[in-house]
């Protein structure tokens, strides 16, 4: 079905290449079609010829590995992102399900905190990279990135394991406290359970937003060394080079998949011995 | 020593608030051990709230209770009790024999004790077989089964059951009524058992506890004489069906309030 799919959209885009107007569409003066010259839509194969051709003129260095590298930089600090990011996020919502006060105070302003836009954030917290250290420790720039990354992952987690967590059935909880159970035995032996298959999705959303976050806050702060440089420095060399920009973009997009491929191995461990129509 | 002793016990719901529920009214209650005592009534008579108030689920209003000579909250916490309810409610990422550790994996029973007992729970209820497979994977009668053994795992002296055969067809849950008279006897457990089924009740009790609703109290105890054992067979005899017309009868006095108190239900279901 993947397969498939890839034709469909590459076969659409050419086709549009064909039909559509070189210089854009115009509707009441507005564009509203996109250029379908080489230049704004290259074909597909000068976009894939393009990785295996030098960097710049006169280098030994593809495209493919350049891309690779970035793409390799940018997966550690989404790994960073992520892991942090679920780590608040189910941190927050066992704190969460634990007080019904923190829940009412809290999580309003967590949804508020995903409104704020990463682009404004971003360089605030970059500003923090090699200035501020905590416990002797000092804030690489790097980490800078991670960080926004767990600001996009740690929300989906948060609000999904939340409502996994609620979601253990009220005769079950009854049973473990007939068993005199602790609220960590409830936690550990009943709670989280009967929510991974509501946490499965959520870290899929997670994974990709540590991503997005990542290569956003790559972009906007200048972090060299992952996908996000890579685009805004191939971008630039769109109107001479316009295939080399979307080597990095897919470069980005396959990181994303990859993130959210991990995420679906894990659910075909962890749902094996559960009732099939359950899993997703 | 009884097993359980209900002593004056009031339960209000949303006391002084307009919502006000009186869902037990002066309940006393004694049940010896070794007894079977079945809870019957029409839907709000609180059977499953006294049931509850036993299990410790629940504070009482006023009153007290006591299970085996302790209060309820201790007998909870020393585990003094298995429970089972309507949904056998095991637990889908556990195997059959998982299910039936859990109240001693509770109790932080090391490994081999717990796969010992598990075994011989499974041999108890028949299914021996059945320990690595996922309770998905089981009928309805088995699942159940498996919930009573997961009740009975840590040896308890006192048996819970709310409703546990009401999602049952007529076949299984017949089959399983013998069963559990025999897994009570083998085990020598006092059971108190709510139902909504008469046959159901005469069949299995020594005692038939009946209850009516608005407010919720004991209206009749209705004693069974169907000898200790008891078959297939006893489900034909006259004295089973004089025990059935007994509880009907006494029923059906509760049942006239109930009528006449309007149709505010679902107290029981809380």
């Amino acid at each position: 079905m993947f397969v498939l799919s890839i034709v469909l959209v590459v076969a659409l885009w050419e086709m549009y290449k064909v039909v559509g107007p070189q210089d854009g569409g115009k509707l009441f003066g507005a564009g509203v079609l996109p250029r379908s010259n080489d230049t704004a839509m290259p074909h597909v194969w000068t976009m894939l010829s393009r990785y295996g051709r030098p960097e710049v003129r006169g280098s030994d260095k593809r495209v493919w590995l350049v891309v690779l590298e970035g793409a390799w930089f940018s997966f550690r600090l989404s790994i960073v992102g992520f892991l942090l990011g679920s780590s608040i996020g189910v941190g927050l919502s066992v704190l969460m399900s634990r007080f019904k006060i923190v829940e009412r105070g809290l999580l309003p302003y967590l949804v508020v905190s995903q409104t704020v836009p990463l682009i404004a954030l971003a360089p605030l917290v970059a500003l923090w990279g090699g200035k501020l250290s905590i416990f002797g420790i000092e804030w690489p720039r790097w980490f800078s990135a991670a960080v926004l990354g767990a600001f996009l992952s740690f929300f989906p987690i948060a609000v999904g394991t939340l409502r996994g967590l609620a979601s253990a059935p009220a005769a079950a909880v009854e049973l473990m406290e007939s068993y005199a159970a602790s609220w960590k035995q409830i936690l550990l032996k009943l709670r989280f359970p009967s929510a991974i298959p509501y946490m499965i999705p959520a870290f899929k959303l997670g994974a990709s937003g540590s991503v997005v976050g990542v290569v956003v806050a790559e972009i906007s702060t200048g972090l060299k060394g992952g996908i996000g440089r890579l685009i805004i420095e191939y971008a630039r060399e769109a109107t001479a080079d316009p295939a080399k920009v979307f080597t990095a973009v897919f470069g980005a997009a396959a990181l994303g998949l990859t993130m959210a491929g991990v995420i679906a191995i894990s659910d075909v461990y962890l749902m094996r011995n559960r009732p099939k129509e359950t899993t997703s | 020593m009884s097993a359980v002793q209900v002593t004056g016990v009031s339960k209000i719901f949303n006391q002084g608030t307009p919502k006000q529920v009186d869902a037990l009214i002066d309940v006393n209650l004694t049940v010896e051990p070794g007894e079977f005592v079945s809870l019957i009534g029409p839907s709000g008579c609180g059977k499953s709230t006294l049931l509850r108030l036993i299990a410790n689920l629940l504070e009482p209003t006023t009153g007290s209770v006591t299970v085996n000579s302790k209060s309820a909250s201790q007998s909870r916490l020393d585990q003094d009790y298995g429970m089972a309810f309507q949904q056998a409610g095991l637990f889908d990422w556990r195997t059959v024999a998982k299910n039936i550790e859990l109240p001693l994996e509770l109790k932080g029973w090391d490994k081999d004790k717990r796969a010992a007992r598990a075994q011989e729970m499974l041999e108890l209820v028949k299914l021996p077989e059945f320990a690595e497979l996922y309770p998905w994977q089981l009928s309805g009668g088995m699942q159940q089964r498996i919930a009573i053994a997961r009740a009975l795992a840590a040896h308890p002296p006192l048996l819970l059951m709310d409703e546990p055969f009401g999602a049952l067809d007529e076949m299984t849950r017949e089959y399983m009524q013998g069963e559990l008279l025999r897994i009570c006897a083998e085990t020598s457990t006092t059971v108190v058992f709510v139902t909504h089924s008469i046959p159901e009740a005469v069949y299995l009790s020594n005692r038939v506890v009946v209850m009516s609703p608005r407010p919720g109290r004991i209206t009749d105890l209705i004693s069974v004489n169907l000898g200790a054992k008891r078959t297939e067979d006893t489900r034909g005899a006259a004295d089973f069906f004089t025990g059935i017309t007994a509880v009907r009868e006494a029923l059906r006095g509760t049942h006239a309030d109930h009528a006449n108190a309007g149709a505010i239900r679902g107290l029981e279901d809380r």
